[in-house]
């Protein structure tokens, strides 16, 4: 039991210790991340998946800020049932609300609830844990999952590369909706990731903001170094850092270029593309979904 | 123990969860020598479990550290090392 | 308010849900649920009621929202029919599950495939495992005071689970009748404000729909067994509320007519209550002792009341809107356990009719009144077409 000093140190942790997260777990980072940058007066609606269950187990719960689970893909229409009721009770000017989830939830099955939240203009800040596909269920494929990524449903094998698809660009279909603030981050950059969610928080009506968490399970890195690959996909320019508020893009300029290699092959779920085989061909398209990147965002400055 | 009306749970309880217990291999000793209190150790520590109040003076609740690794190699004095978990604490 | 005017259904429904001063209210459209949500609307943007009036891209979104609105402490709104009810079949689960006092109307409508809109109680009947407490309208009237009493009812302390009002699509909200529709006044004193027992709210933080482990699953469920027990008296004593509050009988576990020395009864649901009340005079007219039992509140399932009522009869007679395919149908079924193991049963016929918005006419019911007199049956399709081939069937 820790004695009262300790505990006054945590208090002002709104995601606790004692959360059942892998050690290493780039998403646990970003949660905590996160609810700091918002404060205490928030309500939090998450979707079902790994934050989710590390976290909100009956009596253990993480969250010292008010939190509701409801299903998978509901979580932006339950968010906007929050925001109603916030409005209804005027309330709405103090409490924030933040809706969020992972890829899956975000890219797949809660695209329909998403696009609709955004298109009525809710007040809410929708954030996407990104680690590229669906982890608590076991690593499958999701929409986010990028090009030859082994999942267990996109495995590689005999007549097969990996994943066959690229990644769907969700913060574009975002921006799509014409909602006031867009951005993407990483939990490899923990201050611009920091000031995006301060950022969106004083920004009233629909945000999103995507942030590229690696997963060491699922993605076979070393938990120690979940930093060191989250900004090498940055610094490949395989994630691109930008931020869109009212139409005017702002981007993170890659701090140090580095080819994608360096990034796809510390990991397990790209070991196929190291083997014996040779794979340049593939490595090479990934690279070209890198330059077409650093193009057409400006990322190596002008 | 009750069972509340639709799983109500209050907030903070995970703390009971001493998840120090699953390191088996490392944990992290912190040098505080070349220390500036940059914070990032504390910032990035996916547990929160890494406290500090100036400079060399930041450490990890062993209560809760799982042993990632995450805080030595974010730190940009290379002033946190991880150490097998059997070692003697200092 | 409306004394004793013609007045459509849907507009009737409307403006006693507008009454009860929900601050949000979500829904999508479906036929026949429809023209509610639209008297709705009007009688928002005309200012009649302050509230969060929210169009939303589909009917699990719609469930969601005022499942996410419940939880944060105030008094919701929504309806659905049919193929909605299903889509948001997942959060009508989740809305039980986490005790939320949410009030739906359900208008009755037949399930796809093959597609039709048309009325019956298929819809409703699947989702009779959800937790939810279930009433069913026999008139308009009736369907207003339901309402008024589901909130009453949802958020009784003793119970907060939520409560469906089924109303038979197109024959009670496109119909027009005369219902009495009561004042602000009257209605604030029957239904005073929702206290929620917990919400969201950063002064008092928790964490909600906390998933449990299987050494804790078991006791939520039983938890809400047992509250669907407790609150059979409730609906009662709500009932008795509502007559004295408002000077008619309305709503209760069941409404009896000419059964106590009828020794054969039959049994419905909803709107064809009415024309049974037809047939049972008609038949009583001719010297035969039959009497119609109409269950109101089918969630919880009354079964104490129900022996009660029909231990004495000889033959019960369940004419249903909806089959269980594959076994009987839901009423039936359940009205057999009712007896089982009781000194003696009454013969309990189950007949289907009127799926699929068929009309349910008064010599239909004749004839399946005569069979279930005659002998046992089950499961029998009223008024079944002779002139089809049926693939697979008789061809």
């Amino acid at each position: 039991m820790l004695d009262v000093k300790e505990r006054d140190k945590f208090a002002d942790h709104l995601l606790a210790s004692g959360h059942t997260a892998c050690p290493g777990c780039g998403q646990s980072l970003a949660a905590r991340l996160v609810v700091r940058a918002a404060g205490r007066n928030v309500i939090i609606v998450n979707s079902t998946g790994c934050l989710e269950i590390f976290t909100s187990k009956y009596l253990e719960s993480a969250w010292e800020v008010p939190w509701i689970h409801s299903l998978f893909e509901n979580t932006a229409a339950v968010a906007s049932g929050v925001e109603a009721a916030l409005k209804a009770i005027g309330r709405l000017d103090k409490v924030r609300v933040i809706a969020q989830g992972g890829d899956g939830s975000t890219f797949d099955i809660g695209f329909g609830a998403i696009s609709g939240m955004f298109e009525r203009g809710h007040d809410i800040l929708y954030v996407c844990y990104d680690n590229e596909a669906y982890m608590n269920t076991g690593i499958q494929r999701s929409g986010s999952t990028p090009h030859y990524a082994r999942t267990t449903t996109s495995p590689p094998g005999r007549v097969s590369l990996g994943n066959p698809l690229p990644k769907k660009d969700m913060p574009q279909i975002a921006l799509a909706h014409g909602i006031p603030y867009v951005a993407t981050a990483s939990v490899g950059y923990p201050m611009d990731l920091d000031r995006k969610i301060r950022k969106a928080l004083s920004i009233r009506g629909p945000k999103y903001v995507q942030i590229h968490v690696p997963c060491p399970l699922g993605w076979g890195t070393e938990p120690s170094r979940t930093l060191d690959y989250a900004r090498l996909a940055v610094n490949t320019g395989l994630y691109p850092l930008y931020e869109v508020e009212n139409g005017v893009t702002k981007v993170l300029r890659i701090p140090r270029r580095a080819p994608v290699e360096e990034y796809l092959k510390g990991q397990i779920r790209f070991a196929h593309l190291f083997g014996k085989e040779d794979r340049t061909k593939q490595i090479a398209q990934i690279q070209k979904v890198a330059d077409d990147n650093i193009q057409k965002y400006g990322l190596l400055g002008k | 123990m009750k069972i509340t009306l639709g799983t109500v749970t209050p907030p903070g309880g995970s703390r009971v969860n001493k998840t120090g217990a699953w390191r088996t291999s490392v944990k992290p000793r912190f040098l505080q020598q070349k220390c500036v209190a940059c914070n990032l150790c504390a910032l990035c520590c996916p547990e929160g479990c890494v406290f500090g109040t100036g400079q060399r003076t930041y450490y990890a609740n062993e209560d809760f550290c799982k042993g990632c690794g995450i805080c030595a190699s974010v730190c940009p004095m290379h002033d946190i090392e991880m150490i097998p978990e059997a070692t003697e604490d200092a | 308010m409306l004394k004793g005017k013609m007045v459509q259904g849907c507009r009737a429904i409307a403006e006693t849900v507008s009454l009860c001063r929900p601050k949000v209210i979500s829904a999508y459209p479906i036929t026949p649920q429809t023209l509610i949500v639209e008297e709705l609307a009007s009688i928002v943007a005309d200012g009649g009621l302050e509230t969060e009036f929210i169009n939303v891209e589909g009917e699990h979104s719609a469930a969601s929202l005022v499942l996410g609105a419940s939880a944060t402490g105030v008094r919701v709104f929504t309806a659905t029919s049919s193929q909605g009810l299903l889509l948001m079949g997942e959060v009508v689960f989740n809305i039980s599950g986490m005790r939320l006092p949410v009030v739906m109307v359900n208008a009755n409508r037949s399930i796809s495939a093959p597609l039709n809109i048309w009325t019956d109680q298929q819809d409703s009947m699947i989702m009779r495992d959800s937790g939810w407490l279930q009433m069913y309208a026999e008139n308009n009237q009736e369907a207003c005071d339901l309402i008024l009493q589901a909130y009453r009812i949802a958020e009784d302390h003793r119970i907060m689970l939520p409560v469906m009002v089924c109303v038979d699509g197109f024959v009670l909200p496109h119909a027009f009748e005369v219902v009495d529709v009561p004042s602000q006044q009257e209605v604030d004193a029957f239904l005073p404000p929702y206290k929620p027992l917990y919400r969201l709210d950063p002064d008092k933080p928790y964490t909600m729909g906390a998933f449990t482990e299987p050494d804790k699953y078991m006791e939520t469920r039983y938890m809400m067994q047992r509250t669907m027990e407790a609150a059979i008296p409730i609906v009662e004593e709500v009932a008795r509320e509502f007559q004295r509050a408002f000077g008619r009988a309305s709503g209760g576990l069941f409404e009896k007519y000419r059964v106590d020395d009828a020794s054969t009864v039959v049994i419905a649901l909803g709107s064809m209550g009415g024309t049974l009340k037809d047939v049972v005079d008609e038949l009583r007219g001719k010297g035969q002792k039959v009497g119609v039992l109409r269950l109101i509140t089918y969630r919880p399932f009354p079964q104490e009341a129900l022996y009660e009522a029909l231990k004495g009869a000889q033959n019960v007679v369940v004419m249903e809107k909806a089959i269980s395919v594959g076994s009987s149908s839901p009423v039936a079924s359940e009205l057999r356990s009712v007896f089982h193991g009781r000194p003696s049963s009454p013969k309990i016929s189950a007949f289907v009719i009127g799926l699929g918005g068929r009309d349910v006419t008064v010599d239909d019911l004749k004839v399946a009144v005569a069979k279930g007199q005659q002998g046992l049956t089950d499961l029998d399709f009223v008024g079944l077409r002779t002139d089809l081939e049926l693939e697979g069937v008789n061809a």
